[in-house]
């Protein structure tokens, strides 16, 4: 038996391919920076043993909520459930806002038990020199104890953060025009299926050791180079 | 359209939901079978073999799970070999678990002090008998959290097996809301099925992970 591979079929349909990055890329940028904030925001709401924590039970409770909701169930779920559901809700959404908001949720939710791990080791002397400076609460936060913890759960940010990239793959199921969506386009154009999911994966390889060097080189560089 | 009760909804997603766990433990079995081959294959530091097991994890770490699904199911294909979503899914589910429970395992084993490999090794002890009876009893104790933990990320994993045409949840799901036209309850539903089938298992890998540290 003879396999007969065509890569150039694939190739030779370059611009749907760079769409296909270039959306991925996009939604990963956005839900990387709307995500970090929101899993920051979760992670002071659950933080306990730090002092600043002065969040109502009820908010603790619903964030606790949504942190393990998000985490038990599978992101292709959530993804259906925003963009099929909450149309059906009243809610009208495109597939790509559906896909940003899917991104965003789902990230903050694993940000915020890595980041709260983070804040936990912080020291509480830390804390009481920062009180006795005189900063107030939320000066103490984020001058004092964010920093740190996030340079201490960098590298673990950075594999969510890669788990998410990959994760967007799942969005072409609703349409949204990232990399496998454009497999999808070009193994429809000429039936190139295994080729075309080569190719593709191979993009997403080198994305994913791309984005991984760069953010730690951008983490050591510019976030966290000297403090 | 057709008219569905709750309780027809409820009954056939539970009747989908066996079709989850069993490719969940066909995933994890199978993973964990290869990874733990790989694993021994790293160990035994034969030339070469090291930065090959290395590129196999960062091969199937580095590429989506779904694009890994639609390579097994087209490959298979193109094979010659019958391209049935139970095959397909669990070959591809395999590969993606067996990948991380190698890495995962790895990384207990090499938790385990040098002094232990070298005192066994002052036995006069095999390689074989140094890990049976010195590195492995150690190396499973750390592993079982993480272990547990990953069952989790088998079963959400499983959801994807539906782009090729598998009938888990989350394909019987999404046909059932295209045939009610309820998407919000039925994900929703589905959602709740997920949780229920996760989180219990969450919290015993949270519990197990506890009882290490507190023993330590």
């Amino acid at each position: 038996m003879r396999i007969q591979l065509d890569f150039m079929a694939v190739l030779s349909q370059w611009p749907l391919l760079l769409t296909g990055v270039a959306w991925t890329l996009s939604l990963t940028a956005i839900s990387v920076l709307l995500g970090t904030l929101l899993g920051t925001a979760c992670a002071w709401v659950r933080a306990r043993g730090f002092g600043a924590n002065l969040a109502p039970a009820w908010l603790q409770a619903a964030v606790g909520g949504y942190v393990e909701l998000i985490r038990n169930t599978p992101f292709i779920v959530q993804l259906f459930f925003i963009f099929f559901g909450l149309p059906a809700a009243g809610v009208k959404i495109s597939a790509e806002t559906a896909s940003v908001i899917a991104m965003v949720i789902n990230l903050g939710a694993y940000a915020a038990e890595i980041i709260r791990a983070g804040l936990e080791a912080t020291p509480k002397g830390q804390i009481e020199a920062a009180q006795s400076l005189a900063l107030n609460r939320t000066q103490t936060f984020v001058w004092v104890v964010l920093p740190p913890a996030l340079k201490k759960v960098w590298p673990s940010l950075v594999s969510q953060i890669i788990i998410v990239m990959l994760g967007s793959s799942v969005c072409g199921q609703i349409s949204t025009q990232e990399l496998s969506y454009s497999a999808d386009l070009i193994q429809s154009n000429n039936f190139r299926s295994f080729e075309a999911f080569i190719v593709v994966g191979g993009i997403y390889l080198v994305l994913s050791i791309g984005t991984r060097q760069l953010l730690n080189w951008a983490g050591a560089k510019f976030l966290f180079g000297r403090r | 359209m057709v008219d569905f009760s709750l309780w027809d909804i409820i009954r056939n997603l539970l009747l989908a939901g066996r079709w989850t766990i069993g490719l969940s433990l066909i995933a994890f079995i199978g993973g964990s079978t290869v990874g733990l081959l790989l694993l021994m294959l790293r160990l035994t530091k034969l030339p070469a073999v090291e930065p090959l097991v290395a590129a196999y994890v960062q091969l199937f770490q580095g590429i989506p799970l779904l694009v890994q699904l639609f390579l097994a199911y087209y490959g298979l294909g193109l094979f010659g070999i019958n391209t049935s979503p139970w095959v397909a899914a669990g070959i591809g589910l395999t590969l993606y678990a067996s990948a991380f429970l190698t890495e995962i395992w790895r990384g207990c084993v090499a938790a385990i002090p040098r002094g232990q490999w070298e005192a066994s090794e002052s036995l006069a002890l095999s390689f074989y008998e140094q890990l049976r009876y010195i590195i492995l009893p150690q190396a499973v104790r750390i592993a079982v959290p993480p272990t547990v933990g990953f069952l989790v990320q088998v079963i959400k994993g499983t959801a994807l097996a539906s782009v090729i045409g598998f009938m888990e949840l989350t394909k019987v799901g999404k046909t059932i809301a295209n045939a009610t036209y309820s998407p919000f309850l039925i994900f929703s539903c589905v959602a709740v099925m997920y949780f229920l089938l996760c989180y219990p298992i969450s919290l015993y890998a949270k519990h197990l992970e506890r009882k290490i540290h507190v023993h330590r």
